[in-house]
């Protein structure tokens, strides 16, 4: 399937595996990923906590570039926080016309206009409900047998359940679990399943901030997960580039929590090595703290 | 009717001895709520099970608690929803217990004065007038109160603040209830101290930018007054009609963002940390509150660069889209912050074209509206906090 994809500001920044993951992992699930790269950034709530009109207008122009997009089924996002932004504008656009026309009138300057009813997926969601897990099953070579799996969804992607549209027939909010499941890895639950990373106050109340992600960060330790995943670049920051600060902040310094970007996951078991997946790239190393020998790496590759 | 198992987490502080769960069968039709399967065990089974409740009609804000992990109102939810709720339902056991963030008193009932009320009584509750007070009645523009009745829906509940997960790791923020609380005054054209109340919100190392902004409180509260968006609607008039520069770097960072995307399109990541400590040019790095603050992350920006996360390149110059788009895109901010009036869209007022017939035309929220005369608002003659700084 062809998808319009926008990868997201920090994913081509400081989390630059999660992009290069993202691109490795495509062509072995049959999505074709037209890069949105004339969009700008989604504004991560911090736009829109400035000026509304001003957020919603720069994702309209979004939207629309991705409606421009020939023969895409839909938008594909790899950022939680991109997600929710997104969500928010397009639920104020599509729930009033005036309001649309309203910024439709400052695209139009660019010739470009924001049609009602766009479908935009989060890479998890396209996972479930466009490849589906029986699908995803059958593409897996080296399941992730033995490997114990913390899923870590962020905010965005599961709150506000109304505009995110989590209902019985779509717990997205279930899907991540779904997907290790599927990988063949085994879920650990845990308390910081759906609890905020702390990311967004880290330059408010960098304490408050770091103390959120040692919590989860330990937390998951303790209910012996192997590693994290997070479908969110900014999770991954306060996760894994600040965990060597944030295991201080709790006073944990046996910390060592390696967290997976989820095309990285998704990547492993598919049959790429950790490096194809810039795994080498990331502050806690899964490579050299989780024993590879009993799960997944060091099991052969069927032919 | 339908079984379900209600399990109950049982805890007397008095007693010294730690907290249990119980497990109650009952026999309730589906449609039945939780706090009716509550009280039934209570009057049939166990006496000894503590709950506060009254009106049994979601609106007194009594019998909070957590139902499968999630905060709301025991008469406010039915069984059969209940038991379904949570990645780990398993559609007939209801996980009842007392809501987060309060000392618990016994069994269900959590001490509110010590946490709740606290904070709201910390925002000032009341109106205070602006001099001279009129003869009879203000006259209110109804544009102006229509916009603070989604604040007005509050009945205290407490269920945003059980399972606000700053105040998780932080106890003193002010929190999501109080904070809707406080937009209720700050947003009444009646109210004389607008300023000194967000000025007081900003500064506190605990106040509005204390937020992580994870809707927790949104989905939370039973009443749709979505605390959190009260608490951006908070920071909006504190950083762009007053320019209340606060100690928590607040206003500096929304500053360094917005003028970042105005810039680049994309965020320069390295340049946001110390932008948002030593202020809004590339000279903030030098500022001595950046100087500090980018030594202590000294240690994490290197194995960062160690691990070719980021080139040095891309740290010190960072990425931005195509020029024909960024000038598109400083187009669109030109456009939209040249305006003197905020255009404000709340679905909690509008409402949904789609299913709803009763839609109502987007409200311009601004301060400085007409019929709002005495409101500080943004002054046309006074560059808005992104024009102000053109990229570095």
């Amino acid at each position: 399937m062809k998808v319009a994809y926008w990868p997201g500001c920090v994913s081509r920044g400081f989390t630059p595996e999660l992009h290069g993951s993202m691109a490795a992992v495509a062509p072995l699930l049959d999505i074709e990923l037209v890069e949105l790269d004339r969009a700008c950034c989604s504004g991560a709530g911090v736009i829109a906590e400035h000026s509304q009109e001003l957020a919603d207008t720069l994702n309209a122009r979004t939207f629309a570039l991705a409606q421009a997009v020939q023969g895409a089924d839909l938008m594909m996002n790899i950022c939680s926080t991109c997600q929710g932004a997104h969500g928010e504008s397009q639920e104020r656009l599509d729930a009033n016309t005036e309001y649309r026309d309203h910024v439709n009138g400052t695209l139009a300057a660019e010739g470009l206009s924001y049609e009602k009813g766009l479908t935009n997926k989060n890479f998890l969601w396209l996972l479930v409900e466009e490849i589906g897990l029986e699908n995803l099953k059958k593409k897996v070579k080296r399941p992730l047998t033995n490997l114990k799996v913390g899923p870590f969804y962020g905010c965005y992607i599961v709150r506000p359940t109304d505009r995110l549209g989590i209902d019985d027939e779509h717990p997205r909010d279930a899907y991540l679990h779904w997907v290790i499941e599927a990988l063949g890895g085994t879920v650990i639950d845990y308390a910081g399943i759906h609890k905020c990373c702390g990311f967004p106050i880290v330059t408010m109340n960098k304490q408050a901030s770091l103390k959120q992600a040692g919590t989860h960060l330990a937390d998951a330790q303790d209910a012996e997960a192997d590693c994290l995943v997070v479908p969110c670049p900014l999770c991954h920051l306060n996760l894994d580039l600040q965990q060597p600060v944030a295991k201080k902040a709790v006073g944990r310094d046996d910390l060592a929590m390696p967290v997976l970007h989820l095309p990285q996951l998704v990547g492993l078991a598919l049959g790429l090595e950790p490096k194809q997946l810039g795994m080498n790239k990331h502050v806690v190393k899964p490579t050299s703290v989780i024993d590879w020998s009993a799960a997944v790496v060091g099991a052969p590759v069927p032919a | 009717m339908a079984e379900y198992t209600l399990k109950l987490r049982r805890y007397d502080p008095q007693s010294g001895e730690a907290p249990y769960y119980e497990e109650y069968r009952v026999d309730l039709e589906p449609h039945r709520s939780v706090l009716e399967a509550i009280l039934m065990v209570k009057n049939e089974q166990d006496g000894s099970v503590g709950i506060r409740c009254s009106c049994r009609a979601a609106i007194c804000g009594s019998c909070g608690v957590r139902i499968n992990g999630r905060p709301g109102l025991a008469c406010h939810t039915h069984l059969d929803k209940a038991a379904n709720t949570g990645v780990n339902s398993d559609g007939t056991t209801i996980l009842v217990e007392p809501m987060g963030n309060m000392p618990v008193i016994k069994d269900l009932i959590v001490d509110m004065d010590a946490v709740h009320w606290k904070k709201i009584q910390r925002v000032t509750p009341w109106l205070i007038n602006k001099e001279p007070v009129p003869e009879r009645e203000y006259i209110v523009p109804h544009e102006n109160m229509v916009d603070v009745t989604q604040s007005m829906a509050c009945i205290q509940c407490g269920a945003c603040v059980s399972d606000c997960l700053s105040m998780e790791v932080d106890p003193l923020f002010v929190g999501p209830a109080a904070s809707a609380k406080a937009y209720r005054f700050v947003g009444d054209p009646r109210d004389a101290e607008q300023f000194e109340r967000l000025k007081d919100l900003a500064e506190d190392p605990h106040g509005i930018f204390d937020c992580t902004h994870c809707f927790t409180c949104i989905d939370a509260c039973p009443k749709g007054v979505a605390p959190m968006s009260q608490i951006m609607r908070l920071r909006r008039i504190t950083t762009n009609d007053h320019h209340i520069v606060d100690r928590n770097n607040g206003e500096r960072h929304e500053r360094a963002f917005t003028s970042l995307i105005r810039g680049y399109g994309l965020l320069h990541e390295a340049e946001l940390l110390p932008r948002s400590y030593g202020g809004d040019s590339w000279f903030g790095k030098f500022h001595p509150a950046a100087g500090q603050e980018l030594l202590s992350s000294l240690p994490v920006v290197v194995k960062g660069l160690m691990r070719g996360k980021m080139s040095p390149k891309l740290a010190l110059l960072g990425h931005r889209i195509p020029s024909r788009d960024l000038k598109a895109v400083q187009a669109i901010f030109e456009t939209v912050e040249s305006k003197d009036r905020r255009y404000e869209l709340n679905l909690y007022i509008t409402g949904y074209e789609d299913g709803d017939e009763d839609v109502g035309v987007p409200a311009a929220v601004a301060a400085g509206d007409d019929g709002m005369p005495s409101a500080p608002g943004p002054d046309p003659h006074q560059p808005t906090s992104a024009s102000e700084s053109e990229s570095a």
